[in-house]
C-alpha cells in the first residue's frame, strides 16, 4: 500500500500509493504513525497517486499536521493529486498546510 | 545569481512565469472584465506564489500576496467587481511582488527595506480600499478561527451564512462523508471560508481513524433560504449537530419581516421565527426537545438558547420578543366584544341546524340523480356548511375559567364559616364549552364544591393529627377528552368511608346486606337519593338531598358523573359533559331497518362481526376482540324486543368508548359520518332507555341518537348480573 520510504538525513519522503478513505484509514494511520518518530525532521508525503480522499483521509492529514507541529518536524505535502486539490480547494486548506500546490496544466476547475 | 540554490532557482522561474501569466490576464481583463479564466489565472498566480514563498520562509511576500489573494477571491466569488482601477492596482501589485521576491532571492536573510515595506502597505491599502479585511496571514487554524469570528461580528462586509457542523463520533462509520455535504452545499452558493476544528482529538496513538473528530464552521454566501440550506444536511441529521446562523443582511431582512407580521394574533416566539423563515421547524422542535430534556437545571427561554447555540443573532430575537409583546398589548387594547342577545345566537344556531339538514337533503338528491357536475358544487357547499356550523357553535363557547373563579369566593367564605383553612387551585380554566352547558353546570358544581368543603376537608386540628398540612386544598380541573369536557373536583380531605356508605345504604334499603359491590359501585351509591353519611346536617349540606340532584342535572345535559376516593387521602368527583348541546358529528348505523346515530367522538372502531375472526359468546353476549373482552349489544334486538331477528346478512361491530368503559354495538349496516342536529325528544319520551335524542335526516326520516353511556351500562349488566343495581335505579 505505501511504498518504502526513502530516508535521507532525517527527511522521509514517502509516496502514498493508495486512496485515503475510510476503507483503509486504519492501516494508513498505522503507517503514518510509524513515520512520526524522534529521528524524523521532515516528512514529505507524495500525494500524486491519491485518486480518492474522503473525510477520514483528510482527518488523518490534519492530524498528522498537528502532530508534526507538536513534535517539531516539518510536514510537506508534495504533488497533490487532483482529488486532493479538489478537497483542499473546497475547504480552503491550501493556506493551512502551506505547501505549494501545483495546478496541472489541464486543471479544469472554474 | 551564482550562489542561489537549485530549489530557489526553480522558485524564481516559477514566479516569473506566473507573474507573466498574471500580467497577460490582467491586460486581457481590461477588454473583457468578466472573463472567468483570466480571473482564475490571476488568482492562481497569487495563490501559488504565496504558497511557495511560505515554503522558503519569505514571510513578507506571503503577507503581501495573501492580501492580493483575498481580494481576488472576492472577485472570483462575484463579491467585488473588477474595474480599471482594480486592474491597475493589481498590475502594480504584480510588479511589486516581482520586486520583493527579487530582493529575497539575493538577500535571503535580510528583511525588507523600508521603501519596499511602505510600498507594500500602500498597495494593500489600495487593494482593500473599501473593505476592512484584517491583515496578516493566519498561520494556524486557531488564529484563523479568531479572525473569522471577528470578521463575522464586526464588519458588514461579510454577508455570509455561518454553518456549524458538529459531527458525532460514529458519523464516518455510519457512512457519512462530511465532505460530500460540503460539496453539495456548493451548488447553493459560494463557500467563502471553512474552519476545521478537532476539539476532541486524542493523541495520535489513541486516535481511531474511523471515528469522526471533524467539526466544520463554514462561511457560506448564498441567496438560498434557511430551510433550503438545512435540507442539504437532511441525511446527516442523526450524526451531526447542525447550526445555521443567518448572515447579517438576512438579519435586516428578518427584522423587516418581523415588523410586517400581522398583529392580529399572539404567537409563540418559535412560531413567529418560523414564519419569517429565520428558524426552521426542525430547529424549533430540536430546541424544545433540548429545553425539555434539560429539566434538572433551570430551563432557559427559547430565545436565549437560540443565541447561545449560534442559530440566530441577538437583535432578531429581541425584535421578535418586542413584536410579541406589542401584539399582546394591542390585542388586549382591542379586545372589544360585541354583546349579543343569547336568544339571537340561539336562533342562529337553529338556522345552522336547519341548514345542515337541508344540506344533507341536497346531497341525497345529487346522489340519487347522479348529477356529477353538481357534485363538486355540493361538496364545496357542505364544506362551507361544516365551517359555518363550527364557527356558529364556537360563538357560544366560553371558557370555564370564569365559572371556576367564582368558587374562590365561595371557598373563602365557607372555610371561614367552618373554621377551616382551605385553598382552591384552578387548572384548565381555558377549556371551552357551550355557554348553555356552563350555565347549567354551575349549580351541580357549587353543590360538589360545598360538599368537599363541608364533608371532605377536615378541621385544621384533625388534619394535623392525620399528619397532613394544616391547609386543605380543593382542586378544580377541566380538560377536553374525545369531544367531551371533563371537569374534576378533588380534595385532599378524609375521603369516603365505604363501610359507612354500605351501612347507610342497607338501612335505607338501597342494597341487600349480602350484596357484593366493587369499590366504585359503593362510592357511586352516594348519588342515590336519601343517602348522607353526615351524622348531623349543617346548613350547607348533609341532608341527603343533593347528590342525586347533581347526578340528575348532569345527566340531563347528556353527561355523567362518577366519584373516586381513598380513605384519608381525599375524594375526586369527575364529570363528563358534551361540549355542545346542539349539533354533533355523528356516525350513522342501521339495524332492523332503523337508523341510529352514535356520537362520532365515542366510536373507537368498526369491525366485522364474524365468529371466524373473533371469539363470540352468544349466550353471555361478549366478544373477544384481539384479547380484549367486550360486552356487546344487538341494537336490533334491544330496540325491537318483540320482533324475531334473523341473522341473514353480514353484521358489523361498532366499538364505542365512554370514559374508561367500552362496549360493542352489533348493527346490520354502517352508513358513515353524518352531521347531526340534535332535536330533543318530547316530554313523553324523555325517559326512554338508551336514547338521548333524535335528528332529522336529509331524506326527512328520523334517526335516533343513542345514549351510549346508558347502553354500555346495559350491555355490561347483561354480562355480569351482579352489576344489575347500577342501571336498575
Amino acid at each position: 500500500m505505501t511504498a518504502k520510504a526513502k530516508k535521507n538525513d532525517g527527511i522521509l519522503c514517502m509516496p502514498i500509493m493508495d486512496d485515503m478513505t475510510i476503507y483503509n484509514a486504519q492501516s494508513l494511520k498505522e503507517t503514518l504513525l510509524g513515520y512520526c518518530h524522534a529521528g524524523t525532521q521532515e516528512l514529505q508525503l507524495d500525494l500524486s497517486a491519491v485518486t480518492e480522499i474522503d473525510s477520514a483521509g483528510l482527518q488523518l492529514l490534519l492530524l498528522l499536521k498537528a502532530e508534526a507541529q507538536k513534535r517539531g518536524f516539518t510536514l510537506r505535502l508534495l504533488r497533490h493529486s487532483e482529488a486532493v486539490i479538489e478537497v483542499f480547494e473546497l475547504l480552503k486548506l491550501g493556506t493551512y498546510f502551506g505547501d505549494p500546490i501545483v495546478f496541472p496544466a489541464n486543471w479544469k476547475k472554474s | 545569481m551564482s550562489d542561489i540554490n537549485p530549489a530557489l532557482e526553480t522558485f524564481a522561474q516559477e514566479v516569473d512565469e506566473l507573474l507573466a501569466a498574471m500580467e497577460e490576464a490582467l491586460l486581457g481583463l481590461e477588454g473583457t472584465p468578466d472573463d472567468v479564466d483570466c480571473i482564475n489565472s490571476i488568482f492562481r498566480a497569487m495563490h501559488t506564489i504565496k504558497g511557495s514563498s511560505g515554503l522558503f520562509g519569505f514571510d513578507d511576500v506571503v503577507a503581501f500576496t495573501h492580501e492580493a489573494e483575498t481580494v481576488l477571491d472576492r472577485v472570483r466569488n462575484g463579491e467585488r467587481a473588477i474595474d480599471a482601477e482594480l486592474i491597475s492596482v493589481l498590475l502594480a501589485c504584480k510588479d511589486h511582488t516581482a520586486q520583493i521576491i527579487q530582493h529575497f532571492l539575493f538577500n535571503e536573510d535580510e528583511s525588507l527595506p523600508e521603501s519596499l515595506q511602505q510600498q507594500s502597505q500602500a498597495l494593500i491599502a489600495q487593494l482593500t480600499g473599501q473593505s476592512t479585511a484584517a491583515g496578516g496571514m493566519p498561520s494556524t487554524q486557531q488564529e484563523k478561527a479568531d479572525h473569522f469570528e471577528v470578521d463575522d461580528n464586526t464588519t458588514d462586509s461579510s454577508d455570509n451564512w455561518v454553518i456549524s457542523l458538529v459531527f458525532k463520533q460514529n458519523a464516518l462509520r455510519n457512512g457519512m462523508d462530511p465532505l460530500s455535504f460540503i460539496r453539495y452545499l456548493q451548488t447553493l452558493g459560494k463557500i467563502i471560508e471553512v474552519i476545521i476544528t478537532m476539539p476532541t482529538l486524542p493523541r495520535i496513538e489513541d486516535m481511531d481513524p474511523e471515528d469522526c473528530y471533524l467539526n466544520f464552521k463554514i462561511a457560506f454566501n448564498s441567496s438560498a433560504d434557511k430551510k433550503t440550506i438545512e435540507d442539504v444536511f437532511e441525511f446527516a441529521e442523526d450524526d451531526c449537530d447542525i447550526y445555521i446562523l443567518p448572515p447579517n443582511s438576512r438579519q435586516e431582512h428578518y427584522l423587516q419581516l418581523l415588523a410586517d407580521l400581522p398583529e392580529d394574533q399572539v404567537k409563540r416566539l418559535g412560531e413567529m421565527l418560523v414564519e419569517i423563515g429565520a428558524l426552521t421547524e426542525k430547529e424549533v422542535a430540536h430546541m424544545l426537545h433540548e429545553q425539555h430534556d434539560d429539566d434538572n437545571t433551570e430551563t432557559k427561554p427559547l430565545g436565549e438558547m437560540l443565541v447561545d447555540k449560534n442559530i440566530l443573532q441577538q437583535p432578531v430575537i429581541e425584535q421578535a420578543l418586542k413584536k410579541q409583546e406589542a401584539v399582546k398589548q394591542k390585542i388586549n387594547k382591542e379586545s372589544n366584544y360585541i354583546r349579543v342577545d343569547a336568544a339571537k345566537l340561539g336562533y342562529l344556531i337553529n338556522l345552522v341546524g336547519e341548514l345542515v339538514i337541508s344540506g344533507a337533503a341536497m346531497r341525497l338528491m345529487v346522489d340519487k340523480h347522479g348529477l356529477s357536475d353538481v357534485d363538486d358544487v355540493a361538496s364545496t357547499m357542505s364544506g362551507l356548511v361544516e365551517d359555518i356550523r363550527d364557527t356558529a357553535l364556537q360563538l357560544r363557547m366560553v371558557q370555564i375559567g370564569e365559572t371556576f373563579m367564582r368558587f374562590q369566593r365561595v371557598v373563602h367564605d365557607v372555610s371561614k364559616e367552618l373554621g377551616k383553612q382551605i385553598q382552591l387551585q384552578i387548572t384548565g380554566g381555558e377549556s371551552e364549552l357551550d355557554k348553555t352547558v356552563v350555565e347549567k353546570i354551575n349549580d351541580p358544581l357549587t353543590h360538589l364544591v360545598r360538599n368537599s368543603l363541608d364533608h371532605g376537608i377536615e378541621t385544621p386540628a384533625e388534619r394535623m393529627r392525620a399528619g397532613k398540612p394544616e391547609k386543605g386544598a380543593i382542586q378544580l380541573n377541566a380538560y377536553h377528552d374525545s369531544g367531551r369536557i371533563v371537569i374534576q373536583i378533588s380534595d385532599d380531605g378524609k375521603g369516603l368511608d365505604s363501610e359507612k356508605i354500605v351501612a347507610k345504604a342497607v338501612a335505607k334499603g338501597l342494597i341487600k346486606p349480602d350484596q357484593v359491590l366493587s369499590k366504585s359501585e359503593i362510592y357511586n351509591l352516594i348519588f342515590e337519593p336519601g343517602l348522607s353519611t353526615k351524622e348531623e346536617a349543617s346548613n350547607l349540606s348533609g341532608r341527603g338531598v343533593g347528590m342525586d340532584v347533581v347526578k340528575r342535572n348532569i345527566e340531563a345535559l347528556r353527561g355523567s358523573v362518577s366519584v373516586d376516593s381513598e380513605l384519608g387521602q381525599g375524594t375526586t368527583v369527575t364529570i363528563h359533559l358534551p361540549l355542545t348541546l346542539a349539533i354533533i358529528d355523528g356516525f350513522m348505523v342501521e339495524a332492523q331497518k332503523e337508523r341510529y346515530i352514535i356520537p362520532l367522538s365515542m366510536v373507537e372502531e368498526c369491525v366485522e362481526m364474524s365468529s371466524d375472526a373473533w371469539q363470540i359468546d352468544e349466550v353471555q353476549h361478549y366478544v373477544n376482540l384481539r384479547g380484549q373482552i367486550l360486552p356487546y349489544l344487538r341494537l336490533g334486538d334491544f330496540f325491537h324486543k318483540n320482533k324475531k331477528h334473523t341473522h341473514t346478512q353480514r353484521e358489523s361491530l361498532v366499538v364505542v368508548r365512554f370514559g374508561e368503559a367500552k362496549a360493542g354495538f352489533v348493527v346490520d349496516e354502517l352508513h358513515g359520518e353524518n352531521q347531526t342536529v340534535i332535536k330533543p325528544l318530547g316530554k313523553l319520551f324523555e325517559n326512554l332507555n338508551g336514547i338521548g335524542g333524535a335528528t332529522v335526516l336529509g331524506s326527512g326520516d328520523v334517526a335516533l341518537i343513542l345514549d351510549v353511556q346508558g347502553l354500555i351500562q346495559h350491555a355490561k349488566k347483561r354480562v355480569n348480573p351482579t352489576l344489575a343495581l347500577s342501571s336498575s335505579v
